[in-house]
């Protein structure tokens, strides 16, 4: 695997990104409209079982920190949709570069762009009433990373099988957002019906966000990071062998 | 077979002769969506040739380009490409430094600039440093677009992209150029701008194999297959098919055409005169004389006169009976959309 490929395509990446405002905007904006107008509407009307002291907007902010992820993943998946459409995919698969390299480019060109409007959103943590350390912080940080590649790498998994971005969007509807939904980043785990609760914990995006507020309000993550490493790595290998399985290698 | 053994020797470059060919297949053959978009395709492409494919769209162009380009496999048959065979996934790397690919969709992205995306190109094809700003500088003189290198590509006109596309395709200086229709979409200027890199390339010994609908593209190749239903219908060099078409094509416009055709090919049954498209047509030699004692022995039956030199169109008529232009609604035409758009099966 060539390393100078890619660099390259990672690059490119974070080249297309920064050129296109409306998506720097969109990627920033409309978590933080979540957050504010939902978790300030939701804090007056209940109580969460199990945290007394929380307000919802504060128990709402990692979750709405992997939600910031889990857009910035789905953008950058549609990507690799908008890159066969355009033709500029084609291009690259004639070149003398190994799939595994267009898989590393692209994902962990999606997952840093991911990670950092994440951490950018982690920055305001203070305002949700969470108090962040420098070890908190950077703690947060690495789980973030960790989980940026593991949704950006589920998106690009299906985007490449998928053809239209309709198609990506009932992929979104039917897989990613419940993915989210079910994950804790809305509601507690502790206090949901049983057969939810059962779902919840079959939700690999469970452990993500167990593990963010666990380094938040410093409780034990080391399971939570190490299931959400897992799936990280299985989605990765996924990609690998999605891209490889019945085409010209 | 037939074609191939009957055309082999001629127009071939004399000092390529004996050479080891620069692509070479044989047998091909690939359905798609149970169709056969190819069904046994033979030819040989010397080094230095221009090689193209003509055909009408569905023909299998587009099937067989992908195929050479590497997105595709043969289900059946093998190609090769200066020796090593497409099936060998593992000189596979090796051979793609060879080729330079120009697409019909074009493969700039459009966010970057004219400069980044050949920086991009020459990183993917382990170009660097030096080496590389040099050639991308050579690059952009070459085609003429050193004054807009600094621009986003999606500000080009569609003749520049082109010559970024073709200039992006040859950087890493590739032994074989593959182009897929590559003057559908250009206006006049920017066509006479390809066919100049064309020639350019002819002297620099770089083998170029392209697939096209217009018969005028078809005059400037070396060499060329007519492709129609996924099988080559005919091959030699532009002046050699048309030379078996013997003598002049006549077309006679009049009020009654059908009737027309029936009278002539009651007089002169060798003629066997058509009806296309509203008139009469058909192959004669020295068919400035005829004509002239035709228009005399109908009076007022013939309106109008046109003899020609024959074409490759005309010779793409006879083979298959269908016109080139012509615009096949089959299926075939719309799966191969299809096929190029996505990704191989």
């Amino acid at each position: 695997m060539s390393p100078l490929a890619v660099l390259t395509l990672w690059r490119r990446e974070l080249q297309r990104f920064f050129r296109q405002p409306s998506r720097v905007a969109g990627a920033a904006g409309t978590p933080l409209v979540f957050w504010l107008f939902m978790g300030s509407g939701l804090s007056g009307s209940f109580r969460l079982p199990g945290a007394a002291g929380v307000s919802y907007l504060q128990f709402f902010f990692p979750g709405t920190i992997v939600l910031v992820l889990l857009f910035a993943a789905i953008f950058s998946t549609i990507s690799v949709i908008e890159d066969r459409h355009e033709g500029f995919l084609q291009g690259v698969l004639v070149a003398p570069v190994s799939r595994g390299a267009i898989v590393a480019g692209k994902v962990l060109g999606g997952a840093t762009l991911a990670w950092i409007q994440a951490v950018v959103f982690l920055a305001l943590a203070p305002l949700s009433g969470i108090h962040l350390t420098l070890r908190s912080a950077l703690e947060a940080a690495g789980v973030l990373a960790i989980l940026a590649v593991s949704l950006t790498a589920i998106g690009f998994g299906f985007a490449w099988k998928v053809d239209s971005v309709q198609g990506f969007h009932a992929v979104m509807n039917v897989v990613l957002l419940p993915m989210w939904l079910l994950s804790g980043a809305f509601f507690p785990l502790a206090g949901a019906p049983r057969w939810l609760a059962a779902l919840m914990r079959i939700d690999p995006l469970t452990y993500g966000v167990e593990a963010l507020r666990g380094v938040l309000y410093a409780a034990p993550v080391a399971a939570a990071v190490a299931i959400t490493a897992a799936v990280a790595l299985a989605a990765y290998a996924c990609d690998l062998a999605v891209t490889r399985g019945g085409r010209v290698d | 077979m037939v074609a191939l053994a009957a055309t082999s020797a001629d127009a071939r470059p004399a000092s390529a002769a004996g050479a080891e060919p620069a692509v070479e297949a044989a047998g091909v053959e690939f359905s798609y969506k149970g169709r056969k978009a190819l069904s046994g395709i033979d030819f040989r492409v010397a080094p230095g040739e221009i090689f193209g494919f003509l055909g009408p769209n569905g023909g299998g162009k587009t099937t067989l380009f992908r195929i050479l380009a590497t997105l595709a496999r043969p289900e059946r048959g093998t190609v090769r490409v200066f020796g090593s065979d497409l099936a060998d996934a593992a000189g596979l790397v090796r051979l793609r430094r060879d080729l330079g690919v120009v697409f019909q969709s074009p493969s700039l992205d459009l966010q970057l600039t004219v400069r980044e995306n050949l920086v991009h190109q020459g990183y993917l094809y382990g170009l660097r440093g030096a080496d590389l700003a040099a050639r991308v500088g050579k690059a952009l003189a070459r085609f003429g677009i050193a004054d807009r290198a600094g621009e986003r590509a999606k500000k080009l006109s569609g003749g520049l992209r082109r010559r970024a596309e073709i200039a992006k395709a040859l950087l890493h200086g590739p032994r074989l150029l593959l182009l897929d229709e590559p003057s559908t979409g250009l206006d006049p200027g920017a066509r006479r701008d390809l066919s100049r890199t064309l020639d350019g390339l002819r002297r620099e010994g770089v083998t170029v194999l392209l697939t096209t609908h217009f018969m005028e593209e078809g005059d400037r190749c070396d060499r060329l297959a007519l492709l129609d239903g996924g099988r080559i219908v005919a091959e030699g060099s532009p002046a050699a098919l048309k030379e078996e078409i013997g003598g002049d094509v006549v077309i006679l416009t009049g009020p009654d055409p059908e009737a027309l055709a029936r009278d002539l090919a009651a007089r002169y049954p060798e003629l066997s005169p058509a009806v296309r498209d509203g008139a009469v047509r058909f192959e004669r030699e020295r068919a400035h004389e005829f004509v002239a004692r035709l228009v005399e022995t109908l009076p007022g039956r013939i309106e109008a006169v046109s003899v020609a030199r024959p074409t490759l169109e005309d010779v793409f008529l006879r083979r298959t009976g269908r016109a080139l232009g012509a615009a096949d609604a089959e299926d075939a035409d719309g799966s191969e959309r299809e096929l190029a758009a996505g990704e191989s099966p």
